[in-house]
């Protein structure tokens, strides 16, 4: 251990520890913009300087190691200056129309500026107008408010190995932009949203589309439904405050149904529904000596980046529209048939933990011949905004249900949103599809947990069945490199595009760097979607009566035609530079 | 952003691509093999085309926007190839206290080609140096190696046009 004294207070700590991890030890909470834990320790925003005795310069305490003896200070006046300065310097290229800004009272510049006591502006920029870049369906950049912390790039190459954005030129000339400066529609990008969440600003936001859906609930000839997204219920707490990990299922559709939507229902039944068509489509695959290992399709991002980086995998991809798209689908012809109601009439809005969703929403899958089947998703930031805008006092709201016609879903579909989730609910439903008996247990540990690579190997019906989890597509690249190399098989492989998968969506409530570097909130947010799990009545999602009643009313069986008419889909090769030919 | 992609097709003989595959064989597998491979691609082909940085991205596991980043740190790396005739304005500190900065605006525009690219028919390429050591002639340009001094704004289009004929 080395020991040291920070502000007098005598400190501990293990050899290799930063300033800034001792610090946090005794409850010291250093200023941060840039640092991102194993991501981005690069202690270029100067923001976390702290002073050490004897030494000639205040140091980086995000990437300065502990050394024994060592005197820190990290509230002296001069670090309080050295700060105050920084930030100024830093605000002086900023475009701050902080009160027209989406991420304004949600901003890690402007909390710093209102701690560090920045209450006038000296220095200023002339003339500096807004940059929009919005030629991807999800995103929006504008340079003018980005401070080059780069922890957006730091996220796309570490966490996602897609690297489309990284800082180009120099010094003053330095921004944020695609090889080239192209547009970010001409690259790679696999629209994950994992850049957005990163983002200490309002540089990066999503693609708002809330008027879209105002106005269409304004319409009154349009019956406009709304689904929510497994991982939705456990985060959107956190737009209003709730600690992290709230469940609050029940105020959400209570919200909903206030905001005007005409049919508040669950995409978690689709979720189940995705499980028996896909559940389906292994065992066949098993039985019938088709490509293998499957690999799951409902993350937008994963399936982005197959298409884009692994090409040679789509045959791989389960056929299975994403419980997304099988929501609009089903919107569009059953619930429409059901209820009387021209298709044309429908609008469909999802609540998504996503950002790729919007793309996904464009692709073109139409249960309806010239219609999409999903109108509008939206994120759950959308979503919180919306809330505010109508003025609904969230914390005050009574806990409701979905409506009852589209149903209820199992615990199984609950769990779709976190990393290990899809596996698990496939596994239920497969192994006794296989073995035709009762799982004495449905909780498959082995694939459980935010590691970023999981495998497990069941037996079942007498066959040794192996999966892997992967989450975040730097992890996914490993897994199919193993794959590739022939050093791993398996069966069936469950990947989802963002680290830890929906929970932490790019779509999700923004928390700020300084929560996240030290508490894992996939963990948090996961653990309350288990617990939903396992107090919901049904665990499988074969057991629900509504996935039994859409398959009587509607669809047959699992795989049948109707089913692969309105449920599945397919992928094609996109080239990463279709304009580069060397 | 406009998109910084020269607008020369680009056209590499066979040789030149092989001479990369040698480079690349060479480096590839080195720590900060990109430096050394970005030099001596720029050495083959005259600047570093897209199509060479994907090629050098790809092979060293790297994206496109890796290679960027650095090809746009560097001003020894160049993204536009250097035309038939070169036109150079010395920015250096007595030049542009001459007026350099006029004399750039006129040559940009006679030429039609921002500083540091090239025109669509490869014909001229315009250039913002340093000082290039001719002080007392503040402020300079040069002219596919022909010097010209003392410029008055006035004076660049009629120099431009003798070499346009």
């Amino acid at each position: 251990m080395i020991n040291l004294t920070i502000n007098g207070t005598p400190v501990a700590a293990e050899e290799g520890t930063t300033i800034l991890e001792a610090a946090r030890q005794i409850g010291i909470e250093i200023p941060t913009l840039c640092y991102m834990n194993k991501i981005n320790a690069i202690g270029a925003c100067r923001m976390c300087v702290v002073e050490v005795k004897n030494a000639r310069f205040n140091v980086a305490s995000c990437v300065y190691p502990v050394a024994e003896g060592m005197e820190v200070f990290t509230n002296s006046e001069r670090i309080a200056k050295a700060r105050k300065t920084t930030l100024e310097l830093i605000l002086s290229n900023h475009r701050m129309d902080c009160l027209t800004c989406v991420r304004s009272q949600n901003c890690e510049l402007q909390a710093l500026a209102k701690s560090l006591g920045v209450d006038k502006v000296r220095y200023q920029t002339d003339d500096l107008k807004a940059q929009p870049e919005a030629s991807m369906p999800h995103l929006v950049r504008d340079n003018s408010k980005c401070i080059l912390c780069r922890r957006c790039a730091a996220v796309c190459r570490e966490n996602q190995a897609v690297a489309c954005i990284g800082a180009n030129d120099r010094g003053f000339a330095t921004h944020i932009s695609c090889a080239f400066d192209r547009n970010l529609a001409d690259s790679p990008c696999v629209s994950c949203g994992q850049c957005i969440a990163a983002c200490p600003t309002g540089a990066l936001t999503e693609r708002d589309q809330t008027q879209e859906v105002w106005d269409a609930i304004a319409d009154p000839k349009k019956h406009v439904v709304v689904g929510t997204a497994p991982s939705v219920r456990v985060t959107l707490g956190e737009c209003f405050g709730e600690p992290v990990g709230t469940n609050v299922e029940g105020k959400m559709f209570a919200a909903l149904r206030r905001l005007g939507f005409d049919g508040v229902f669950d995409v978690d039944v689709t979720a189940d529904l995705t499980i028996m068509e896909e559940a389906n489509e292994f065992i066949s695959r098993v039985k019938n000596g088709g490509t293998l290992p499957l690999m799951t399709s409902c993350s937008p991002g994963w399936v982005n980046y197959v298409e884009r980086y692994y090409p040679q995998f789509i045959p791989n991809l389960s056929s299975c529209k994403s419980p997304q798209q099988m929501f609009g689908a089903l919107m569009k012809t059953y619930y429409a048939e059901k209820e009387g109601i021209d298709p044309n009439d429908i609008f469909v809005v999802t609540i998504m933990p996503c950002t790729a969703k919007k793309y996904e929403a464009l692709h073109n899958d139409s249960a309806v011949k010239g219609l999409p089947d999903v109108d509008v998703a939206l994120t759950t930031r959308e979503l919180g905004r919306m809330i505010e805008r109508a003025g609904l006092m969230f914390g005050s709201l009574p806990d409701e249900e979905a409506d009852p016609a589209f149903g209820e879903a199992s615990g199984a579909g609950v769990i779709f949103g976190a990393t290990g989730g899809v596996m698990e609910a496939a596994l239920r439903t497969a192994v006794e599809k296989l073995t035709g008996e009762t799982l004495p247990n449905v909780e498959f540990g082995g694939v459980r947990g935010v590691a970023g690579l999981k495998e497990a190997t069941y037996d079942v019906a007498g066959m040794k069945v192996s999966v892997a989890v992967a989450s975040g597509t730097a992890n996914a690249k490993k897994l199919m490199e193993m794959v590739i190399s022939g050093e791993k098989q398996y069966h069936f492989i469950e990947i989802m595009g963002c680290p830890g998968g929906c929970v932490n969506g790019g779509g999700q409530p923004f928390q700020p760097m300084s929560l996240k570097n030290f508490t894992d909130v996939r963990e948090t947010r996961a653990k309350t979607v288990y617990e939903m799990d396992m107090g919901n009545k049904y665990r499988k999602s074969h057991d629900t009566p509504m996935i039994k009643k859409l398959y009587e009313d509607y669809l047959g069986e699992p795989g049948s035609h109707k089913a692969h008419e309105v449920l599945h889909t397919g992928y094609h090769e996109v080239e990463k530079y279709p304009d580069v030919k060397g | 952003m406009p998109n910084t992609k020269t607008v020369v097709p680009f056209a590499a003989t066979p040789e030149q691509m092989e001479r990369l595959d040698g480079v690349i064989a060479r480096h590839k597998g080195q720590p900060g093999a990109a430096m050394p491979i970005l030099q001596e691609a720029q050495e083959i082909f005259g600047y570093l085309p897209e199509e060479v940085q994907l090629k050098v991205a790809d092979a060293l596991g790297l994206s496109l926007s890796e290679i960027y980043g650095v090809v746009s740190f560097y001003t020894q790396f160049s993204v536009n190839p250097k035309g038939k005739k070169q036109v150079a304005v010395c920015l250096g500190t007595a030049c542009y206290v001459k007026g350099a900065a006029d004399i750039l605006e006129r040559v940009e525009n006679k030429i039609g080609c921002k500083a540091g690219s090239i025109t669509q028919d490869g014909a001229f390429s315009v250039d913002a140096t340093r000082c290039i050591g001719a002080c007392g002639l503040a402020p300079v340009m040069t002219v596919d190696g022909d010097v010209y001094g003392r410029l008055q704004p006035d004076e660049v289009d009629g120099i431009l046009e003798k070499y346009m004929a």
